[in-house]
């Protein structure tokens, strides 16, 4: 083995490890919406590339609203899903979309990108 | 000339009571501009009719404020129709955007192609400047990453941000290590040469990759449109204005949002229907084939109910509305379908684990593809080698058509059963529906009509037609459902109606009239016996035989003679016994359970080619029959109406309801047959099936794809046939790989169900 074959192997495995680190092991920016209390709960929820706040801490068995404002074109978030609600909405680019649902019982739903990459939590308690 | 005046509609929060409907009534009403204000206190709408001079919905809005209520902003589901035009709007607009960024990048491909491939005329290239002509490339290059490719860089930052990656993510490391190679072999060729590497450049792998990738995105959008389009059928049906009558009896055209509970509309020919409502007056045939799926007509009269978007063919009639906006039936459908779309469906839950983790894992992968390559191919073509391999494997990738491969067939296949009247719940259903091997049928309202009818009319030595005018017209007075059953015999056999005087309803017993001068008595035995008129002993035979058939036998005596037998039963269906055979024919056993008892259930059977039957089955006793059908290992399908039956439904896999037409949302079924016969069955299990198999064919193709793709692309091949795979090729095998999945799922489009 040369010096740029060590070399090489060395970064390839760091990048290796690196990529599993930060995509499978890292702790995420934990943003939590905490909705404002009485009535419904509003939360607003940014998507580009992601969903901003990935979080969302609500109340169970009163209604949320999710306003879901879509800041890019890219075909990847154009669908939200809310599995465990039936839910699946087109998300327009450039535009707010309002979502309404009412969580029952208290537990953590997930909420994806129509193919499951982008990744949400609605966290009812 | 008047000034125009616009009309807004406002969803008021707060209102308890009609008197608070009130309250903001008139609040609006006093607002300078109002014209006109109503506020619908069901539907929690208020509709304004004001000057936009004077007005605004600004000023509206604070009206209904001040009065002390809530405006809520609409949130978009309240007009599907509007949201999905702005989304179609949104989608072509970004259709034509990405059809010319992709034949920017081909255009620019098409000169960077040839030039690349200078060096294979050895001289040519000896009078060009080789590095000039690669600066060249790099300026063509340029623009095809910067302009046509910029979504896929920027897409990939954005979710590399939240630590998430996408396609994207791969396309972009991808073309952009291929790109910064060929940027240094360009700029630095001389440090290449020390290191005894040829600074080759990739500028034509990179922009091809592109185009291949920005075509396949072309071709699965133009696909993708597709998968959506029977649910934009649906909303397209509704009518945008309806005909309302008002109490002077004059007619106006409204926009249908302003219509309200309890106006009379008016269905001239050739119109749809507005709304839900029940026919006033009028007579007319009705398509409903876009609701139910039935292709015939259905006779409305008075007293019908109507739905909206249905198409009045002939007639015209008058209908008081009973059901606006989201309670309609076509509401009522398009939010199922809607919800069935979004649904997860179990087979797709291992596609779901492998997508969250995809992206990573091929990096990694490509990762160690270089550094294998690197350490083990000769010194002089490691670099290069391990750059291609890498980038064919980022390439190659395809985690779309996983992706895709499930929701693009359930999304075509529930809409599909929407066309044919087959309201799918959930995509579990669907594929419950798939694994199905026994129909459990309750014969009441299924398999027969479920209404009375006369099967037998026995008249010895009398005139039949002329019996059956005369026990008509007493029975016409009368509202026993036995009663109708006579008279819409009669009424299909003779249209000469008579006059009947004197009619007199005997409670439990008959009914009598005076017709034509003749006394007419129609009822059960006891009538007779009561009016001391004996049976003469013919007669009282053929009751004995029509009994045995559990037919219900009605006695005509005319002027104290009894001279008639009629016999009443549920009939069976026509279209019964085909569709049954066609379920057999699929290998499922069809099971009948009927509340008769045995002699007239097996008849029934025999009728209908069932060999399997439960007789006597109490009420209470449905949902333990599907238990027993269920221990013996099979998957059940139970078919009722879904009232009756809901616990039989619910404990059965899969609950199918043959729909009555008003309530589609029934809890216990999975599935909802809008028309009342059983070819919905045949339907439902048909298309379960097919669509299941298509969702089968795509992960089975997307998984493989990507299982042996990877691989090769990494170079497997390459110790035993000295094979590798080209990143350009790979680029054109994934951009295939989606759209494959997507067309296989379009197949279901062309799925039309089996009839006799």
């Amino acid at each position: 083995m040369d010096i740029p074959e060590i070399l090489v192997t060395a970064t390839g495995i760091t990048l290796a490890a690196l990529v599993v680190w930060y995509f499978f092991f890292s702790t995420r920016p934990k943003a939590r919406a905490q909705a404002a209390s009485g009535g419904v709960q509003a939360v607003t929820i940014m998507v580009k590339g992601g969903y901003t706040p990935e979080t969302i801490e609500v109340e169970c068995g009163k209604p949320v609203q999710l306003s879901f404002y879509r800041a890019e074109e890219n075909g990847c978030s154009e669908e939200v899903l809310f599995p465990d609600f039936n839910l699946r909405r087109e998300l327009p680019a450039y535009q707010t979309t309002l979502i309404e649902l009412r969580p029952e019982k208290a537990g953590s739903y997930e909420f994806t990108c129509g193919m499951g990459m982008l990744r949400g939590r609605l966290i009812a308690r | 000339m008047e000034p125009a005046t616009k009309t807004e509609t406002l969803d008021i929060e707060g209102m308890t009571c009609a008197s608070c409907a009130a309250f903001v009534e008139k609040s609006l009403s006093r607002t300078p501009g109002v014209q006109r204000a109503v506020v619908n206190f069901a539907t929690e709408k208020a509709t304004i009719d004001y000057l936009p001079t004077q007005a605004s919905p600004a000023s509206l809005k604070e009206a209904v404020i001040s009065a002390g209520y809530g405006v809520t902003e609409r949130a978009p589901a309240t007009s599907a129709t509007d949201r999905q035009a702005e989304i179609d709007r949104q989608k072509a607009q970004a259709y034509q955007k990405l059809k010319r960024r992709f034949w920017v990048a081909l255009g620019l491909a098409a000169l960077i192609m040839p030039l690349s491939m200078l060096m294979l005329w050895p001289a040519i290239m000896a009078r060009i400047n080789m590095q000039a002509l690669n600066y060249g490339l790099l300026i063509l290059t340029l623009p095809v990453l910067l302009y046509s490719g910029r979504e896929f860089y920027s897409s990939a930052w954005n979710s590399f941000r939240h630590r998430a990656a996408n396609m994207d993510t791969l396309i972009a490391v991808g073309t952009g290590a291929a790109f910064f190679y060929s940027v240094a072999a360009t700029v630095v060729p001389g440090w290449f040469m020390r290191q005894g590497i040829m600074p080759e450049v990739y500028y034509d792998t990179t922009a091809t990759i592109i185009v291949l990738i920005l075509l396949g995105k072309v071709l699965e959008m133009r696909a993708k449109t597709q998968t959506s389009a029977v649910m934009k059928a649906l909303l397209g049906l509704q009518a945008k204005t309806a005909r309302l009558v008002r109490p002077g009896g004059e007619e106006v055209d409204i926009p249908l949002e302003q219509v309200q509970l309890g106006d009379i509309l008016l269905v001239r020919p050739g119109e749809k229907v507005a709304t839900d409502g029940v026919v006033e007056d009028g007579r007319s045939s009705v398509d409903e084939a876009m609701l139910t799926g039935e292709s015939l007509p259905v006779e409305k009269k008075a007293g019908d109910a109507v739905f909206g978007a249905t198409l009045n063919k002939t007639g015209s009639f008058r209908f008081r509305v009973t059901k606006v906006g989201a309670d309609t039936l076509l509401a009522q459908i398009v939010k199922l379908v809607e919800d069935a779309q979004g649904s997860r469906a179990p087979i797709q839950r291992l596609a779901d684990k492998v997508s969250a983790i995809f992206v990573p894992t091929v990096v990694v992968i490509a990762l160690l593809t270089f550094v294998l390559w690197f350490d083990l191919a000769p010194v002089a073509t490691r670099l290069p080698l391990a750059l291609v391999n890498f980038v064919a494997v980022l390439i190659i990738a395809c985690p779309c058509a996983l992706g895709l491969a499930t929701p693009t067939a359930i999304m075509v296949g529930t809409g599909k059963g929407a066309e044919h009247g087959v309201l799918i719940r959930n995509a579990e259903a669907l594929e419950k529906a798939y694994q199905v091997n026994t129909v459990l049928l309750d014969k009441t309202g299924t398999i027969t009509r479920g209404e009375p009818a006369v099967t037998d009319v026995v008249a010895p030595g009398q005139d039949a037609s002329r019996l059956l005018q005369l026990v008509a017209a007493v029975e016409r007075q009368s509202e026993h459902p036995l009663a109708a059953a006579v008279v819409r015999h009669a009424q299909a056999g003779s249209a000469v109606l008579l006059a009947a005087t004197g009619f007199q309803a005997l409670e439990g017993k008959g009914a009598s009239a005076t017709v034509d001068g003749q006394v007419v008595l129609i009822g059960n035995q006891r009538l007779l016996h009561e009016a001391a008129i004996p049976l003469p002993s013919e007669l009282s035979a053929q009751a004995e035989q029509l009994l045995t058939q559990a037919k219900t036998v009605l006695y005509v005596a005319v002027d104290g003679l009894a001279v008639a037998l009629i016999g009443v039963a549920d009939t069976v269906r026509e279209t019964s016994a085909a569709a049954i055979q066609r379920l057999q024919r699929q290998g499922i056993e069809v099971v009948m359970m009927t509340g008769d008892n045995p002699h007239t259930a097996a008849q029934v059977a025999r009728q209908v080619g069932i060999t399997r039957y439960f007789a006597e089955v109490l009420p209470r006793d449905k949902a333990s029959k599907v238990q027993e059908l269920q221990q013996e290992g099979r998957v059940v399908a139970m078919v009722g109406d879904g009232i009756n039956d809901a616990p039989a439904l619910a404990q059965a896999d899969i609950g199918l309801a043959i729909g009555t037409g008003t309530d589609v949302a029934l809890e216990a079924a999975g599935i909802t047959l809008m028309r009342s016969d059983l070819q919905g069955v045949v339907t439902a299990i048909e298309l379960s099936r097919q669509t299941i198999r298509v969702i089968r064919q795509n992960l089975f193709f997307a998984f493989i794809y990507n299982a042996l793709g990877i691989p090769i692309a990494a170079g497997l091949l390459y110790p035993f046939f000295g094979l590798l795979l080209s990143p350009m090729l790979a680029a054109a095998a994934m951009a295939l790989s989606s759209v494959s999945v997507l067309t296989n799922s379009l197949r279901l489009r062309a799925f039309s169900p089996s009839h006799s």
